[in-house]
């Protein structure tokens, strides 16, 4: 269980871009996480409200954009993904693979509200 | 109010990351080789580091991090016994080591006399693999009562791996350990990897990982590490 190190990393990030952008609110934080990246669980959000809540991002929601890792087999050319566990070809059964991605895990966009400035 | 989405693209080990980079700057001013040991519970880990000083602590001064979950002395209190220097770091429940614990362990040890400091990280075959702790390199320990099937289990941890010990192959006779389907999982997620199968318990195939990891030390003494 890592997820609250995790947590407290990503809230580190979201802050730090939020206030070079004159945020006044986050309302949502956009994570890119690959199959062979590490670890994190749906859960993320109970750690997270913990972790912002008495920050601008109290009350955000954190979206998850799962990437599943991409092989390609050296045997055959095939290019196929891996969900869950690691599997050799599908198509020649060849173990001799060449991982092209999978391996994302970024804070890729937050939403954010500002003050309307006063003009009047 | 207006809402506005705004690119970050930012990794969230970044600032683990640079903290890394710094231990592995002080780890290169003194010229000591750093290895970050993984393995799951029960591998070997503290009886491989003890069968290394053993081996090679007439010649070499090493020092030792030991992580743990709990504020527990006996794996310390072994190293200790060896006669080398060791820190306990507890994590306070966490399932790894990162690299701002990694510096203060680091500011315990007696760098300037040592010439390779091993951390025995958190046992565990997830977490560990995500943070950087400013190590030179990362050495897994598999064991075969653990099962042939742990490279397709637990892909991530491989992959950042310089070396691979396959301990208790003293079991082999008892185990059915398919070497040839392990070895093929090892091989899609980190080809090449240098492999080391050995028995801490007999001492077969120790001399292989000896020979490796002092040609290390003699490289980063040299300045050519």
């Amino acid at each position: 269980m890592h997820e609250l190190s995790v947590t407290e990393n990503i809230l580190n990030i979201v802050l730090s871009n939020a206030a070079q952008s004159n945020a006044a609110k986050v309302t949502d934080v956009y994570l890119v996480i690959g199959r062979l990246s590490s670890i994190v669980d749906d859960s993320v959000q109970f750690y997270w409200d913990f972790v912002s809540e008495n920050s601008i991002c109290a009350g955000s929601k954190l979206h998850f954009d799962r990437k599943p890792a991409v092989l390609k087999c050296l045997d055959c050319d095939e290019e196929y993904t891996i969900e869950s566990d690691l599997l050799p070809c599908p198509s020649c059964h060849s173990y001799r693979t060449n991982i092209l991605s999978g391996e994302e895990f970024y804070v890729d966009s937050i939403e954010i509200e500002k003050e309307l400035e006063n003009t009047i | 109010m207006s809402a506005i989405r705004v690119p970050v693209v930012e990794k969230i080990f970044s600032t683990n990351d640079k903290m890394a980079m710094l231990n592995r700057q002080l780890l290169n001013s003194n010229h000591v080789f750093a290895i970050n040991l993984m393995a799951s519970p029960g591998a070997g880990k503290t009886s491989f580091i003890l069968q290394t000083i053993k081996n090679l602590g007439s010649r070499y001064k090493i020092g030792v991090i030991e992580g743990d979950t709990a504020p527990v002395t006996i794996d310390a209190d072994k190293i200790s016994a060896a006669g080398m220097p060791a820190v306990q770091i507890n994590t306070g429940g966490d399932c790894h080591l990162d690299a701002a614990m990694m510096s203060d362990g680091l500011a315990q040890l007696p760098l300037q006399e040592l010439d390779l400091v091993i951390v025995e990280n958190v046992g565990n075959l997830i977490c560990p693999a995500a943070w950087d702790l400013g190590t030179h390199v990362n050495v897994l320990i598999a064991s075969v009562p653990e099962g042939d099937d742990k490279p397709y289990k637990y892909p991530n941890i491989y992959r950042g791996l310089k070396v691979l010990i396959i301990n208790k192959t003293d079991l082999s006779p008892y185990i059915d350990f398919n070497m040839d389907y392990f070895r093929q999982g090892v091989e899609m997620l980190n080809p090449g990897l240098i492999t080391f199968p050995l028995s801490c318990k007999t001492g077969e195939g120790l001399d292989a990982w000896l020979e490796w990891v002092e040609a290390q030390i003699n490289a980063i003494k040299t300045g050519n590490g």
